[in-house]
């Protein structure tokens, strides 16, 4: 591509420019027809586009296209780095090896007119640089199943990598929260268990409640039938009641070392209490730093566009198939996307009377909405109701199937509701007449607030049975004593049950639905029916669903049951592998793709539900619900949270007062008041930076109208003064 | 890959490092391949006096990076230009460029090596120029310098501006080469109406650079798809 000269315009123009004519040039902004390049390109503005960092103007020398750096270009930039020695790599300039080379050249002859402090700087900084370098790509050696997600994302996408990603983080997020457990409650138990220490043990109180509340009856039989042994397993009753699994185990009150006694009571409470503000954490981080939301746009949907078209192709794919589906899905997209926005316009010219039959037709269906939700909580409580009561009959006595169907109902219940509200769901939203990506939203919230209110209502269930009593029995321990002596170890067991059930449910339909799927379609495809049913799809929402559910069991059972994070870690990377050779062996590529940008912020939008469905329970019975006095490390408190007031009024009385001072209402409603302020202020301040973005973009477009004029004016004259 | 390392000077190593967003690995990666069929044509001939020595993917080595990395650059060139010195310089034409596997699924292949091609016929990539090329894709890059590339690889007709001619071929390599595959002329005039609404700030009808770096700022799917893994 040739230069053209600083003065003239020239008459030849060079080859690769499109062909443009004054002429064309209008001051109507309808017209948008491309202004004079060749002058454009001598503009200060296109030239330090290239160089963002200098603040030095390039003086007028001879132009050069902002593409190819020719020589003029680079001594330019010569001189503006001459001027502005930054200490910044040389990587971040966009130009190829040989002109970097060059650049560095220079570089090191100015630091040789440094003084000696600059040049030692210099150095260290670099090679500071380099050591971190050289530790990050240690630290990413260590990270797990790095190559199997890569090649997932190469062969599948980013969209179906994300979920990897997403499971590997519950896997860390797991192990970390196990940690925590058992720094701060196994070991004190283990070192006590092997007469490391001395501790002492609770005491069993038998001044102010009644001895009846501290009977606690182990179960033994005589005959045990071996399948017992898998019942117990199973359900967590019998030898597994007594370990370390469950609650009920954890009976010292403080272990002894040399110079403090440890508080294990508090020590439990603020183990759940710490896990649960880390899981928070770590959530909200990791949210914020994989998907930036600006505030100040305009916009009201981040799946813009332009997101589509400049960031749209992946160019890890490497495979044809996989090319000509993400051909086929990108158009797919940008044609449902398209048809979406003419939806929307249609629907904003509505007459009002079709808008309120559309309102009351919503109406309705949404409340068939919560009568569904309605029908399957209600069932989930009498299941959990009918199992709880033919527990406590003689189980031994009963057939082994029915054993484990009984154990097993509130999951199976549980698992039947999943199943059959999806599809309810989808039925009805087509009524609705909504526009088609905010049908595929409300489905999935609506599914993801019925899997996670199943747990919860399964959780208050027990709740109410276990503070519910017939005559006045519960006043003697403030819970139902008869039934529930160790309550906590019996919700323990029941978060168990749901736990274990999840894992088979996942590994049994893996591999009686979705291998046998596979086989039929591979060799029996004559068949007009198994074409049509095709191959297992890899759902992204349902699977991101299903480990969600398990993460919520987790951290509502982990309270219960110390030891189940660790369940929870081993499960899902047994899922993980499961799910991988279900997706290379037995999967095709969804035609309906699943943004990765979407995908990350929408997962860790149902975890962070999750998290919050989990905590209610958890509250309430750690505040709530007399602790039992039968079994655990608070026996000798009213309710859990009891320990920590007790632990308050051992401080010295300034830290005490401290403390009450900051938790009264004296402190708490200025405090309100005052983060209400600050949040108005924001708000306040953010709607101010919108209407100056908004002027300045005008005033962008009125600058640049300005431009094309007297750009036009300028070729007029030159003409005008040629010919 | 020890006996390839060695070939290439500590110091060009370490410039490089210095020089683009590979890590070492990645470089002696495409170095090992720019020297393993070189290995392999000399154990070749003695095995079989063959002279036009192809490499076969299987043998070369057991580490899964090389054999994938394996038919990478210079089993691209001619035999007479594979000693260290002379690959460092030596043009390889597109055509054979466009038949690595990294790229060859890619609808903007093209592109891609004319934008890296520092030529002057822009017909072809020394080994430096496709040092670049990874060094832009690789996964340190900084956002500033992948959305510069991108423009320039958006940019069909060269002419430093987005226009609408060239978000037309944008979106056609996009969604596929049959014929039809295209979107109908009227979806692509809404589509490009849409992209210069929501990007072209000063609504001169088409995007420069710094509107382009604008939008990919705000864009979340950019940074984890202008990627290509080695």
């Amino acid at each position: 591509m040739s230069e053209s000269s600083a003065t003239a315009l020239p008459p030849g123009r060079p080859s690769r420019q499109p062909a443009v004519h004054p002429e064309n040039l209008s001051l109507d902004s309808s017209c948008f027809s491309s202004p004079p390049v060749n002058f454009l390109q001598e503009l200060p503005s296109y030239r330090s586009i290239a160089r963002r960092r200098t603040t030095v103007h390039s003086r007028d020398k001879q132009s050069g296209t902002l593409l190819k750096p020719t020589d003029s270009y680079s001594s330019q930039l010569e001189d503006r780095i001459a001027e502005n020695l930054s200490g910044q790599s040389l990587r971040n300039y966009a130009l190829n090896i040989s002109e970097k080379r060059r650049l560095r050249d220079i570089q090191e002859t100015q630091m040789k007119y440094l003084s000696e402090w600059d040049q030692w700087k210099r150095y260290s900084s670099k090679s500071w640089k380099r050591f971190l370098e050289k530790a990050r790509e240690m630290t990413t050696h260590l990270e797990l199943w790095r190559e199997d997600i890569r090649s997932i994302e190469g062969k599948f996408g980013t969209g179906i990598q994300s979920y990897f990603s997403f499971l590997r983080f519950l896997v860390l997020l797991n192990l970390v929260i196990f940690l925590i457990i058992f720094m701060l409650v196994l070991l004190p138990v283990l070192l006590t268990k092997y007469k490391l220490t001395n501790s002492s043990f609770v005491l069993i109180p038998f001044k102010e409640t009644d001895i009846q509340c501290t009977v606690y009856p182990v179960s033994s039989s005589g005959l045990i039938y071996f399948y017992s042994y898998i019942i117990d397993l199973l359900s967590g009753t019998g030898f597994l009641e007594e370990t370390s699994l469950f609650y009920g185990h954890y009976t010292i009150d403080g272990v002894k070392f040399q110079n403090f006694t440890y508080d294990l009571p508090l020590a439990y409470l603020l183990s759940t209490v710490t896990y649960l503000a880390l899981s928070l954490l770590w959530i909200v981080k990791r949210s914020v730093e994989g998907f930036k939301i600006n505030l100040i746009r305009s916009e009201e949907h981040f799946q813009s566009y332009c997101n589509k078209i400049f960031a749209g192709w992946d160019f890890c794919i490497t495979n044809r198939g996989m090319a000509d589906l993400k051909h086929s899905s990108l158009r797919y997209e940008l044609r449902a996307d398209l048809e979406e926005e003419r939806i929307r316009q249609k629907i904003a010219e509505r007459t009002s009377e079709e808008t309120i039959r559309i309102y009351s037709l919503r109406l309705f269906l949404n409340c068939i909405v919560l009568a569904v939700l309605g029908a399957c909580f209600y069932a989930i409580y009498v299941a959990t109701v009918f199992s709880q009561e033919h527990m406590k009959k003689e189980i031994d006595k009963m057939v082994f199937g029915e054993n484990l169907l009984i154990l097993y109902l509130p999951s199976i219940v549980i698992t039947l509701a999943n199943f059959i509200t999806p599809m309810i769901f989808t039925k009805i939203i087509r009524y609705e007449d909504y526009s088609p990506g905010f049908e595929i939203r409300l489905t999935i919230l609506r599914c993801v607030f019925m899997r996670l209110a199943t747990i919860c209502v399964l959780v208050f269930t027990l709740g109410s049975k276990i503070t519910s009593c017939d005559d006045d029995t519960c006043d003697l321990c403030g819970y139902n004593q008869k039934l529930y002596p160790c309550w906590e170890t019996q919700v323990g067991q029941e978060m168990y049950k749901l736990m274990i059930f999840d894992f088979i449910i996942i590994l049994a339909v893996t591999l009686f639905v979705d291998f046998p799927r596979k086989l039929l379609v591979t060799y029996c495809s004559s068949w007009k029916l198994i074409q049509c049913w095709g191959q297992q799809e890899f759902a992204i929402p349902d699977n991101v669903l299903g480990i969600v559910y398990g993460q919520t069991i987790c951290w509502i059972g982990a309270f219960f049951s110390p030891l189940l994070p660790a369940i929870a870690t081993l499960k899902f990377i047994i899922i993980f592998y499961v799910k991988e050779w279900s997706l290379l062996y037995t999967c095709r590529p969804s035609p309906r793709p699943f943004r990765a940008s979407n995908s990350n912020f929408f997962f860790l939008l149902v975890l962070l539900i999750g998290l919050c469905l989990a905590i209610i329970p958890l509250t309430i019975s750690i505040s709530r619900i007399p602790s039992s006095k039968a079994c655990g490390p608070f026996t000798n408190f009213n309710t859990t949270w009891e320990v920590i007031p007790m632990t308050v009024s051992t401080f010295p009385s300034s830290l005490q007062s401290f403390i009450h001072g900051v938790t009264s209402e004296a402190f708490a409603v200025p405090f309100f008041m005052i983060i209400c302020l600050i949040m108005f202020y924001f708000i306040a301040l953010a709607g101010a930076h919108k209407r100056v973005v908004i002027q300045l973009r005008e005033q962008l477009s009125l600058e640049s109208r300005d431009k094309r004029y007297l750009i036009q004016k300028l070729t007029e004259a030159q003409r005008d003064t040629r010919n | 890959m020890g006996g390839s390392g060695s070939r290439l000077s500590k110091e060009l190593l370490a410039e490089y490092q210095d020089l683009t967003f590979l890590t070492k690995q990645e470089i002696l990666l495409s170095v090992y391949v720019v020297l393993a069929p070189h290995l392999v044509d000399n154990e070749q001939q003695a095995r079989s006096g063959n002279e036009h020595g192809r490499p076969i993917a299987e043998n070369t080595d057991s580490s899964p990076l090389s054999t994938r990395a394996h038919r990478r650059f210079c089993e691209l060139l001619p035999q007479e230009q594979r000693s260290v010195e002379s690959s460092l310089q030596a043009q390889v034409p597109f055509e054979q460029i466009l038949s690595l596997p990294e790229l060859k699924a890619n609808p903007f292949k093209e592109r891609i090596c004319r934008v890296f091609s520092t030529s002057p016929a822009r017909d072809s990539l020394s080994f430096e120029d496709f040092l670049d090329l990874l060094s832009v894709f690789s996964d340190t890059a900084t956002p500033d310098i992948k959305s510069h590339y991108a423009f320039r690889i958006f940019d069909f007709d060269d002419d430093g501006t987005l226009n609408r001619e060239d978000l037309s071929r944008l979106v056609n390599c996009l969604t596929g080469e049959g014929e039809d595959t295209r979107l109908s002329a009227s979806e692509m005039k809404q589509l490009i109406d849409n992209i210069l609404e929501e990007s072209d700030i000063d609504r001169d009808g088409t995007i420069n650079l710094s509107e382009f770096q604008h939008v990919i700022s705000r864009s979340p799917d950019f940074a984890s798809s202008f990627k290509i893994v080695l």
